[in-house]
């Protein structure tokens, strides 16, 4: 029975390389698949764009490349990335010029867009905003970009007309891996419900890398993973069943097991009965994993129910800035310290008529994370340090610059002995969904040849 | 006892939407598990955070319980006051309570 292993190379935007060097050299695998985009990058890289019409692509790419390409003929791995983010055509321009820096040659790398809609926006002003509910034209003036979460069927495509480098723009995660099975196996949303189920499982495990291999797991004494400094990542071996195997390469560091794999499968999927992706809504409920060796977990009974009728579009805006600055406290009394503390920027701020639209003071090491109520619960006693911290959003620079000073000041006009103080004032590009037709949208290929 | 000595949790994120996963260790402790971490107990437990609505969904072909906290990550990680944006520290919390 024909059997595919496809690898996954990276689980964010900035991941290690030395794993996928590792699937890609022991994995004995068909693909290996690089996913680089989270959920504002596209927008940040729009940004990029707009400064210099050369970028707008994943930072780490040529890096990447330099290993990848010369590995990919040696080992005869295909790859799939959506490391073109805003700018996938210079993005495989660049891979051009790479690989003929390093004497690579037969590659046909496809790039694939049609996901950038930014030109367009025009046409859904009066569409609603899935987080806040106004509508579209409310935000016309800070719009930056517009990226559709696109489907499989772009790099099947270029997977059929021949390509071994796929460069994508925004696709959804488990796309990078629906596209070469729906391409090897043929499989199809209505003929092939359960097939396409374990298509997006697959996708949907692999998409984070090393999260699916014991990296994010480990709870030393409750869950011990073992040489998580060199975490393999992983990858999975499918036939024309859907069902498939998860593991990773034999010495390397972490650990797969019927929990690592639970853990990831909810992750983030909210309704485990319509987990909605543009290639399918999934539903994994009746999911089997079982162990059927050392890091090797069986995995089985996804389906899905049809696809969704409209896709998701990701609006990237400008939206405000944040000012922050932190300062430490020590010794027994460093409480009435930081409080103290607290308590004089508060005043300052009203003094001085800091603009705020939001404001937000902690203590780290006490209540940063949980708030007081939870915080108490789990409790530790008297801290032997605290760091205060206090964040403020505002409509321009210039607020949020006084903000951070304010915390800055607090070393020579503050309580007793604070130490480390750091500021900082970011401009804040944030991201909104509407929805759009399917039809709207379609997947556009083209192709370099070196 | 504390939730941590049987169960184990991820978090993830979306916009301003929490996702905690809740997997006992043994599967035997599973329909305990549904029993005692109700919809109710984890919004009443994170109601300082939490400002939404908490649905539970049940996934019974792994054992395992996931709960979606609406409105908990400050308007969304984007734009965030918080330190930990993502609310990906939020598991751990849950794993404290007494069942």
């Amino acid at each position: 029975m024909k059997k595919i292993r496809i690898g996954s190379g990276a689980g964010y935007a900035g991941d290690r390389i030395e794993p996928a060097v590792e699937l890609m050299e022991k994995g004995n695998l068909d693909y290996i698949i690089f996913e680089c985009l989270a959920e504002r990058t596209v927008a940040i890289g729009q940004q990029d764009k707009e400064k210099d019409p050369s970028k707008g692509y994943n930072q780490l790419l040529d890096y990447r490349m330099e290993k990848i390409l010369p590995l990919m003929a040696k080992n005869k791995v295909k790859v799939i990335t959506n490391m073109g983010a805003a700018n996938p055509v210079s993005a495989a321009e660049r891979t051009c010029e790479i690989a003929r820096k390093l004497g690579v040659s037969g590659l046909k790398i496809a790039c694939v867009t049609g996901d950038d809609i930014t030109d367009e926006l025009d046409k859904y002003e009066n569409e609603k905003v899935l987080e806040d509910g106004t509508l579209l034209k409310e935000k016309k003036d800070v719009l930056i970009s517009a990226n559709v979460y696109m489907g499989a069927e772009g790099i099947t495509k270029a997977l059929e007309e021949g390509a071994n480098l796929v460069i994508t723009g925004r696709v959804s995660d488990p796309a990078l891996t629906i596209g070469p099975l729906v391409y090897e196996f043929g499989w199809n949303i209505d003929d092939n419900p359960d097939q396409m189920g374990q298509a997006v499982l697959a996708g949907h495990l692999l998409e984070c890398a090393g999260q699916v291999t014991g990296g994010y797991f480990a709870d030393p004494g409750y869950k011990d993973v073992p040489d998580l400094w060199k975490l393999g990542f992983p990858l999975i071996e499918i036939d024309e069943t859907g069902a498939f195997t998860v593991t990773k390469v034999e010495g390397s560091g972490g650990l797969v097991s019927v929990d690592t794999c639970k853990e990831q499968m909810i992750y983030e999927i909210h309704n485990p009965k319509a987990y909605l992706t543009p290639d399918a809504t999934a539903d994994f409920s009746k999911v089997t994993f079982r162990q059927i060796g050392e890091n090797q977990v069986r995995a089985e009974h996804a389906t899905t129910h049809g696809r969704p009728e409209t896709l998701k579009v990701s609006v990237g805006y400008k939206d405000c800035f944040i000012g922050e600055g932190e300062i430490s406290y020590g010794g027994s009394n460093c409480m009435a310290r930081a409080e103290l503390a607290a308590e004089i920027l508060e005043k300052r701020i009203e003094l001085t008529g800091i603009e705020l639209e939001e404001y937000r003071t902690d203590f780290i090491g006490c209540n940063s994370l949980y708030r007081d109520a939870i915080s108490k619960k789990i409790g530790s006693g008297t801290p032997c340090e605290v760091r205060l911290r206090a964040a403020g959003r505002t409509k321009d620079r210039k607020n949020a610059v006084l903000l951070a000073n304010e915390v800055e000041a607090l070393y020579t006009n503050g309580p007793a002995g604070g130490g480390g103080a750091v500021k900082r004032v970011s401009e804040i590009v944030s991201v909104c969904s509407i929805f759009v037709p399917r039809d709207a949208v379609e997947a556009k290929v083209t192709f370099r040849e070196v | 006892m504390k939730l941590k000595e049987i169960a184990h949790a991820r978090t993830g994120d979306k916009g301003e939407i929490s996702n905690i996963s809740v997997i006992p260790y043994d599967e035997n402790n599973y329909e305990m598990l549904k029993e005692k971490v109700t919809e109710a107990r984890v919004a009443e437990y994170f109601r300082e955070i939490c400002h939404g609505k908490v649905t539970r969904y049940e996934l019974d072909g792994i054992h395992a319980l996931n709960f979606v906290l609406d409105k908990t990550l400050g308007g969304g990680v984007t734009r965030s006051l918080a330190l930990d944006k993502h609310g990906k520290t939020l598991g751990m919390a849950l794993l404290e309570m007494e069942v």
